[in-house]
């Protein structure tokens, strides 16, 4: 294993999107970041610009206006850049599925590298998420 | 023999890779003291290592409306800089005899390179964002230079000199700076400009996390990044060594001196950290407000009191 995979691993960098979810796996997602969970100690840290991003978080089902912009977040991302779909909705888009401007699950559009399913799930669900994640690198 | 002593002395310590891990271990202590105000754990000590370590090892995109040699050169023009001061302050203090005339302007010169490398490297980047925190930054540097300027000129005019040697001669000779009424004033107005030259909350507004995104380095990616990282963490441990240099004595290795060294450096960190953690940001127009106002009478009077004799 190189070093500077061995570097990524020890930090993360999380860049947050969400995609046309019903904003509560965002919540669930801020309590995982609050001192409560300390995600800090592993590195984790929430940036504010996708150029700074590790891993990209993704909640909610790929709606038809935000798709675009899905697309080029995805292509802004600094290479080597890790997926996580947090929420059912996200996966298999849950009870949106039906929707009239829904357009399909977010790993038909981008590679996704884990799920995390919930409705919503809890952020120790979405910790685990990321470990599991790192574990592949 | 020289050239290769002054490259010794650039490259190595108290130059580049001295300054390098120091300020980055500075940082960590920002971060770890943050958490413990959060009551929090915080990060381990090599936090700050594998984050650079990290940055080095990713792809560097550089924007399509980027102007790409001023994007990339200016973080390398703002670290030489840094190390720059770093090391003179570091030579002076170690060796007061390889002091020259006029050092101290130099290094407040040197000092603000890496504040206009940040503005010209974020204009070129071709983001409105970035663009909007280069003005801020530029603002805000018109803000805080003059009360700066001023208040070091209370150190000056008791030493009756630009250069280091006499002002750390002075202080060990006849007490520090700080034991004085112009000293006191001098040195809170200091830490507020330090504040904003760190771009640190309340003065954080080029960067702007939750408004600008980053601001003035938010397109930079990789090790683009790593650098302007780099530049920040040793700005964050010149300033305070020079800080100390003007007001405190200076920092010395020979005996017990080491101790109170590191003590007088921590303090002074910790004091910026939790000015840090203890404030929300402030706006541009309220921030100049602040330097030209409250902060300029303030260093104004020290001057008074350094001419009267207090």
């Amino acid at each position: 294993m190189s070093l500077a995979l061995k570097a990524l691993k020890k930090s993360p960098w999380v860049f947050h999107v969400n995609t046309g979810a019903c904003n509560n796996c965002d919540i669930e997602i801020l309590d995982a970041l609050t001192p409560r969970f300390d995600v800090e100690r592993f590195g984790i840290v929430l940036v504010g610009s996708i150029r700074h991003a590790d891993v990209l978080l993704i909640s909610g089902p790929v709606t038809r206006n935000v798709l675009p912009r899905l697309k080029r977040l995805y292509e802004q991302a600094p290479k080597p850049i890790k997926v996580i779909v947090v929420g059912a909705c996200g996966c298999r888009c849950g009870i949106f599925r039906d929707g009239y401007n829904i357009i399909g699950p977010v790993d038909k559009y981008i590679p996704v590298d884990a799920y995390v399913p919930g409705c919503p799930p809890k952020p120790e669900t979405i910790i685990a998420g990321v470990v599991k994640v790192l574990g592949t690198l | 023999m020289d050239l290769a002593r002054y490259f010794f002395y650039y490259l190595i310590f108290p130059g580049f890779l001295f300054t390098a891990v120091v300020g980055l271990l500075t940082t960590w202590v920002d971060r770890k003291v943050t958490a413990r105000v959060h009551w929090r754990v915080g990060p381990p000590w090599y936090q700050p290592f594998a984050d650079t370590v990290k940055l080095l090892g990713k792809e560097i995109i550089v924007p399509a409306q980027a102007q790409k040699t001023g994007f990339l050169l200016m973080p390398v023009i703002g670290l030489a800089a840094a190390t720059l001061a770093s090391t003179i302050l570091w030579v002076v203090n170690l060796a007061p005899e390889s002091s020259f005339i006029g050092d101290s302007i130099v290094v407040l010169y040197i000092l603000t390179i890496p504040a206009v490398s940040m503005i010209i490297g974020a204009s070129a980047s071709g983001n409105p964002l970035g663009i909007l925190g280069s003005s801020r930054e530029m603002k805000l540097l018109f803000a805080y230079e003059l009360p700066l300027v001023i208040c070091l000129l209370t150190t000056i005019y008791k030493a009756g000199s630009f250069s280091f040697q006499r002002i750390l001669e002075l202080q060990q000779a006849g007490g520090v700076m700080l034991g004085s009424f112009s000293g006191v004033i001098a040195f809170i107005v200091t830490i507020m400009c330090i504040q904003a030259k760190l771009t640190f909350i309340p003065f954080d507004i080029p960067e702007a996390e939750t408004e600008l995104a980053g601001g003035t380095h938010l397109e930079y990616s990789g090790a683009a990044l790593a650098v302007v990282r780099l530049n920040m963490a040793i700005m964050f441990f010149v300033l305070p060594i020079f800080l100390i240099t003007m007001f405190w004595g200076g920092i010395s290795f020979v005996g017990w001196r080491i101790l109170t060294s590191i003590l007088k450096y921590v303090a002074i960190v910790v004091i910026i950290v939790l000015i840090k953690n203890t404030n929300p940001r402030v706006r541009i127009d309220q921030a100049v407000r602040f330097f030209w106002g409250p902060m300029l009478i303030l260093s104004i009077i020290a001057m008074i009191l350094a001419v009267l004799g207090y």
